[in-house]
């Protein structure tokens, strides 16, 4: 039996000494480039970024002021404001928040903690998960066709929150799950083996343990919907309103008033993709002062939320 | 002895407790898979809406004339309804937006994954969240009146509306969606396949190229899948600067509708219900449901099968 020679085997050349220096060096300096081309990609979408802020801040910087805030929308670009816009984007937040942060706790709670391991649960996994990923606009379809024909909830704040809602409840759940998951066993046990039950395992630890991760999930989920543009247009939002709904709040007894629930509105995007739309260089400041507006929002509602998960990775790292 | 029963029965839960315990456990548990299912039934709404108004549409134009009718002229006299400029414009810009995601999107999560240290990295992913949380108009605003003019000065041929720059926007809108995917895949890897190549002699380029992406090839490639169907689902930014012009073109200097912009402008325009241009926009909301959910398949399956290897 004739030993096998290593080097008579395809394509093996021994190198000499400099050839294989040259080799590592090329290696090297590839390996280099790399990291280079890295960090450019990341300065390169950073400066994508910064460009957008700081043309916004440019364009649209001197038009926020006190009365750009509290005016309505008018045809003399330089008297019109946002009042109705950010009122209505308040109302509706506040309807898409009661509807979708308790709704995707549940459903997360669900998930994470009930579910048997069957084909219902799979089926509702798959669904989540393919929600996620459904364009907004179709939310838009889903809310034209069912919430303001079928059901005749109308062109409403009602309509407007709830498919928001809708819209992010994926978010809200994802976010419950991983809270309640990374949740130390020894919690659970410790209730356990105090004779609580599986609900008040659940109401008592699991959930004031899981509540900074469900609220980051929760305010992630609010600034998007915030900016949200295309599901409301879809379902006919009005571009023009120079009308506040009614105020939730009333001197009288009950004090609470939905009619607000009920009435036509107009959002913050909608103002803005309305002014962008006008041909008015006057009317494109008007847009990038609600712009600005906008981004400023979701950007502190954001940077809220990466602070608060970044509290908790250092609290669980000590 | 009698004493210390009585004593230990003070500490036994009484039956009535026990039993409205019981009971809340039952309907919280109800109440909780509710809510789970609920979730279902947006899905079953969507595809019942859709399905339901599109099916009055394609009563009126035959299946094939949709797919293959090259014009889409929903309020002319004479309307024609082809899905192929629509379906074009948004193939066009989510190409586009692949082509500008998918090199800058790989680059940016071996970068992190492989080459980062940890405390860039902790920095780097909430800055790219940042870009995620940019409303989707603001984008289009920058589309239209920033880059567009900036655009026009270097490529000759380009319309004030086009297809280019909003896919060039759209590109870096789902870059963070692809890095954080595809990094997720990658770091899945187990070290000792990573420490096996340095071993070898490996650098950090050659050790992601020929271990790091093999190995990760499901879950980068669900993270393509996926950002891809947000390129194909996004709408403000197309309907603000690509126009709203239904455009059968193989140029993206020129503008065109895509499915999205179609679906907003007419919303926009106050259709009477039941008319065929408002089915219209559920028969092209259809097609656009049935692509991204297939995407969106695609990518799950693709996500959970690199989960599962390790």
């Amino acid at each position: 039996m004739a030993a096998v020679n290593i080097e008579d085997r395809a394509g093996f050349k021994p190198l000499s000494d400099a050839e294989a220096g040259r080799v590592v060096h090329a290696a090297k300096r590839r390996d280099f480039l790399f990291a280079i081309l890295g960090v450019f990609v990341l300065v390169l979408s950073m400066g994508m970024l910064t460009a957008l802020i700081v043309d916004l801040l440019i364009d649209g910087l001197t038009r926020i002021n006190y009365d750009f805030l509290t005016s309505f929308p008018s045809r003399r670009p330089a008297q019109a404001g946002i009042l109705s816009a950010w009122v209505g984007t308040s109302l509706v937040m506040l309807t898409t928040a009661l509807i979708a942060i308790p709704l995707g706790i549940m459903a997360g709670i669900y998930l994470e903690e009930y579910a048997p391991k069957n084909w219902i649960t799979d089926i509702i996994e798959i669904n989540v998960s393919n929600l996620a990923g459904v364009p907004s606009i179709i939310y838009g379809l889903l809310a034209l066709g069912l919430f303001v024909y079928t059901l005749g909830l109308g062109r409403t704040v009602l309509t407007a929150g709830l498919v928001l809602a809708l819209l992010i409840l994926p978010v809200v759940i994802v976010a419950t799950r991983e809270a309640v998951r990374s949740i130390p066993l020894i919690i659970r046990e410790g209730a356990y083996g105090m004779g609580a039950d599986k609900w008040q395992v659940i109401w008592h630890y699991i959930l004031p343990a899981a509540r900074p991760g469900i609220l980051t999930g929760a305010i992630v989920g609010l600034s998007r919907a915030i900016g949200e543009t295309a599901p409301v247009l879809t379902i006919g939002a009005l571009t023009f309103i120079a009308f506040l709904p009614p105020s939730p709040i009333q001197p009288e007894f009950p004090f609470l008033n939905f009619d607000w629930l009920t009435s036509p509105f107009t959002v913050m995007p909608i103002q803005m993709f309305n002014w962008i739309s006008r041909p008015q260089e006057a009317f494109h400041i008007n847009a990038a002062a609600t712009g600005l507006v906008l981004i400023a929002m979701t950007l502190t509602m954001n940077a809220v939320a990466i602070w608060i998960r970044y509290r908790l990775r250092s609290q669980a790292r000590s | 002895m009698l004493a210390a029963v009585t004593q230990e029965s003070k500490f036994q839960p009484n039956e009535t407790y026990l039993a409205r315990r019981r009971i809340i456990a039952r309907v919280m548990s109800f109440l909780l898979f509710i809510a789970a299912a609920a979730s279902v039934l947006v899905t079953t709404g969507i595809v019942y809406v859709l399905v339901s108004e599109s099916w009055n549409f394609f009563r009126h134009v035959p299946l094939l004339e949709f797919l293959t009718d090259t014009q889409w002229t929903p309020v002319f006299a004479e309307p024609r309804f082809g899905i192929l400029p629509l379906l074009t414009a948004t193939l066009w810009a989510a190409g586009i937006a692949l082509l500008i995601g998918i090199p800058l999107g790989t680059a940016l999560a071996i970068y992190l994954s492989e080459y980062a240290p940890s405390k860039i990295r902790e920095i780097v992913k909430p800055l790219l969240e940042l870009i995620e949380a940019v409303p989707t108009v603001v984008f289009g605003y920058f589309a239209l009146l920033f880059l567009t003019p900036l655009f026009r000065m270097f490529i000759p041929g380009l319309t004030g509306f086009n297809l280019l720059v909003p896919g060039i926007v759209l590109g870096i809108m789902i870059l963070p969606y692809v890095v954080s995917v595809s990094e997720d895949a990658m770091r899945a890897v187990p070290s000792s396949l990573r420490e096996g190549a340095y071993a070898l002699g490996m650098t950090r380029i050659q050790t992601s190229v020929r271990v790091i992406i093999p190995a990760a090839f499901s879950g980068i490639t669900a993270a393509y899948v996926l950002g891809m169907s947000r390129a194909v689902g996004e709408t403000m930014v197309l309907a603000i600067a690509a126009g709203q012009n239904p455009n059968l073109t193989g140029d993206p200097r020129e503008g065109a509708a895509t499915i999205t912009a179609y679906i907003v402008q007419m919303a926009m325009g106050d259709l009477p219900q039941g008319s065929l241009a408002y089915e219209s926009i559920f028969a092209v909301g259809l097609a656009l449901f049935v692509l991204t959910l297939f995407f969106n398949l695609v990518g799950f399956f693709l996500r959970r099968r690199f989960r599962e290897v390790y």
